[in-house]
């Protein structure tokens, strides 16, 4: 019982190029930034965009170009949740949700709906018009009227970027209840990787339209393969050439490491462990650069500092040393990390 | 208005144009026989136009809605050639002058027409000349401003809430009657408005298609037409009432309705 899905979508300047492998009871989330083809990526799921490719949910093919075979959306049983919820204007809460049990052809289905509004908690909201809902509980409507169909599979898009930030924790923590609670195929895409991590038991990083690394949250935050993953690990990410003991950079430059290895590489190094100087540091610690600020930013207690030099690194450090360092935007500064900081896997 | 002044040759030239369209509608209510008026107004020609131009306006409108919003559905769905060939049809009886409309459905209903031949020899049914050929009529001619207020419609529709509907299972149908038939609603209740307005003010081709034939087929402007010659008062009164359900329909819709189009 799994979907498994190889989706290939060509509209220039855009591709979309993605193979997927999602287990029952398993929620994955596809993170990547905006315009890395993940809408698209949920709407061939659902039959909504053609496509080359091939889907498989529990075992029936949904579609498979090669073959010309396609089942319309209508007959997927996938539950589709829009990022702006896409509730029917001009219906109540309570048919809006009775809508897809209705297309099933279900008798009672006002009255199925109405235990799904009341196991929720929305049922004084039954008789409400979608435009007099808040933008929490229009989410929940929609998830409600997805789900009311029982579909074997549940896309997600977005779930949360359409709310204010205030109510966010709370519904997310109502969504991943709920996810908990649903049987099926779960797939959810996002930008946000805090909602990703949150939610999914598994992220597929995507970036212009490949998967540029799978894994458990903990696994792609701990060994970053994108820039996108690194920031959003809050990390720095260089990527060069192994030579044993240290890695050769695009730029030419040198980064001294224990284990480098050979070939294609990525080395990570976490802020903490980027120590700034005004002049050159005493001792001998082989990875010393001397760079410019280019940015400070207060995170917290903390601040990161970005460096511009041969390596461009951002440290994090606290705000009285930035005091200290006299540092300011386009300051000079020195750096050194520690060869043992510098962490090194294969690209 | 914006800050910039209008150059007084424009002034007067805009001044110029609605002076025009005023000047009409002043003399139709400074030379009205008002003393006669509500006399004409009772009596039972007067009436019979009325009640007639009434029944097949609204009728023409009626068939307008079951023919029409299903033209335009079809229409928004097709791409290309065939999108620009059903659209220029569609549209055509807007731009044809509607006595040229009326000789066109003589020629295909009528009893040696196209179709009319056909069904006056295997069913003795002859269109021309009776109340169905005036509704017949004022639908060929008031039609298309359904048709292409709904099809606008539909195109401004976030085509989402079909794909929603689609991905909860529902069908064909299902999708249209409950969630596209109901989101057009603005659309095709200022479609059908200004159709019905088109319809009842329709002459050219129901004089020509359907005659003169008081109760039967002469509506009122029809009526108008003909009055003008022997009993002029008549046909000013009938006019008055023409320009006051135009003016209730125009203030009734506003411009959140025209404008939509």
């Amino acid at each position: 019982m799994s979907l498994k899905a190889s989706v290939k979508v060509s509209r220039t300047p855009f591709a979309l190029d993605v193979q997927l492998e999602v287990k029952q009871g398993e929620t994955v989330a596809v993170l990547g930034p905006n315009g890395a083809g993940k809408t698209t990526l949920l709407r061939a799921l659902a039959g909504l965009v053609p496509f080359e490719g091939r889907v498989e949910l529990n075992g029936n093919v949904l579609e498979d170009s090669a073959q010309r075979f396609r089942v319309p959306t209508e007959d997927r049983h996938v539950g589709l949740v829009f990022q702006d919820h896409v509730l029917f204007p001009h219906l109540s809460v309570l048919d809006n949700i009775a809508f897809g049990l209705q297309a099933q052809g279900r008798p009672e289905a006002r009255k199925i709906a109405r235990g799904w509004l009341e196991r929720a908690g929305l049922a004084d909201k039954a008789g409400s018009m979608p435009r007099e809902l808040s933008g929490g509980q229009a989410q929940r409507v929609a998830l409600l009227r997805t789900l009311a169909t029982e579909p074997r599979l549940l896309l997600l898009d977005e779930p949360l970027s359409a709310l204010d930030v205030t109510i966010r924790a709370e519904v997310r923590r109502e969504l991943a209840r709920q996810l908990n609670s649903f049987p099926g195929v779960r797939l959810i895409v996002t930008h946000d990787p805090l909602e990703a991590i949150a939610l999914a038991d598994r992220l597929v990083v995507l970036e212009n339209g490949h998967v540029v690394q799978t894994g458990t949250p903990q696994e792609v935050t701990a060994r970053p393969r994108s820039r996108f993953v690194a920031d959003l690990a809050g990390v720095n990410l260089l990527r060069g050439q192994g030579h044993g003991d240290h890695i050769t950079l695009v730029n030419g430059s040198s980064v001294a490491a224990p284990d480098a290895g050979e070939g294609n590489v990525f080395a990570m190094i976490h802020p903490r462990a980027v120590a700034l100087y005004l002049t050159r540091p005493e001792g001998t610690p082989r990875n010393v650069w001397q760079g410019e600020t280019e940015n400070i930013d207060l995170h917290g207690d903390r601040v990161r500092v970005r460096v511009l030099g041969p390596v461009p690194l951002v440290a994090e450090v606290t705000p009285s040393a930035v005091r200290d360092l006299h540092l300011h935007v386009g300051a000079p500064v020195w750096i050194s990390v520690k060869a043992t900081e510098v962490s090194v896997y294969p690209a | 208005m914006s800050q910039g002044r209008v150059p007084a040759a424009l002034l007067a030239l805009a001044g110029l144009g609605l002076l025009f369209f005023l000047l009409p509608l002043v003399g139709l209510i400074v030379r009205a026989p008002w003393d006669q008026a509500i006399g004409a107004i009772g009596s039972p020609e007067t009436g019979t136009a009325l009640g007639l131009s009434l029944f097949c306006s609204l009728a023409a409108t009626a068939v307008a809605l079951v023919l029409g919003i299903p033209l335009a559905f079809v229409l928004s769905k097709t791409t290309g050639n065939l999108r620009s060939v059903i659209r220029a049809l569609t549209t055509l009886p807007m731009v044809l002058p509607p006595v040229v409309g009326g000789v066109a459905l003589l020629l295909a209903f009528g009893r040696k027409g196209l179709v009319g031949s056909i069904l006056y020899q295997a069913f003795g049914i002859q269109i021309p000349f009776t109340t169905a050929a005036a509704v017949m009529a004022e639908t060929f001619v008031a039609m298309p401003f359904l048709v292409i207020a709904v099809e606008g419609g539909l195109r401004s529709l976030d085509p989402r809430y079909e794909e929603a509907a689609r991905a909860l299972g529902a069908r064909g149908w299902m999708v249209f009657a409950r969630v596209t038939l109901p989101l057009l609603r603005p659309a095709i209740f200022s479609g059908a408005v200004l159709c019905w307005a088109r319809a009842l003010g329709e002459f050219g081709a129901t004089i020509t298609f359907a005659g003169n034939f008081p109760g039967r087929t002469q509506t009122v402007p029809v009526a108008v037409y003909v009055a003008l010659e022997t009993r002029p008062e008549s046909a000013i009164v009938l006019s008055l009432i023409l320009l006051a359900v135009s003016l209730a329909v125009l203030v009734g819709m506003r411009d959140r309705w025209l404008g939509a189009l």
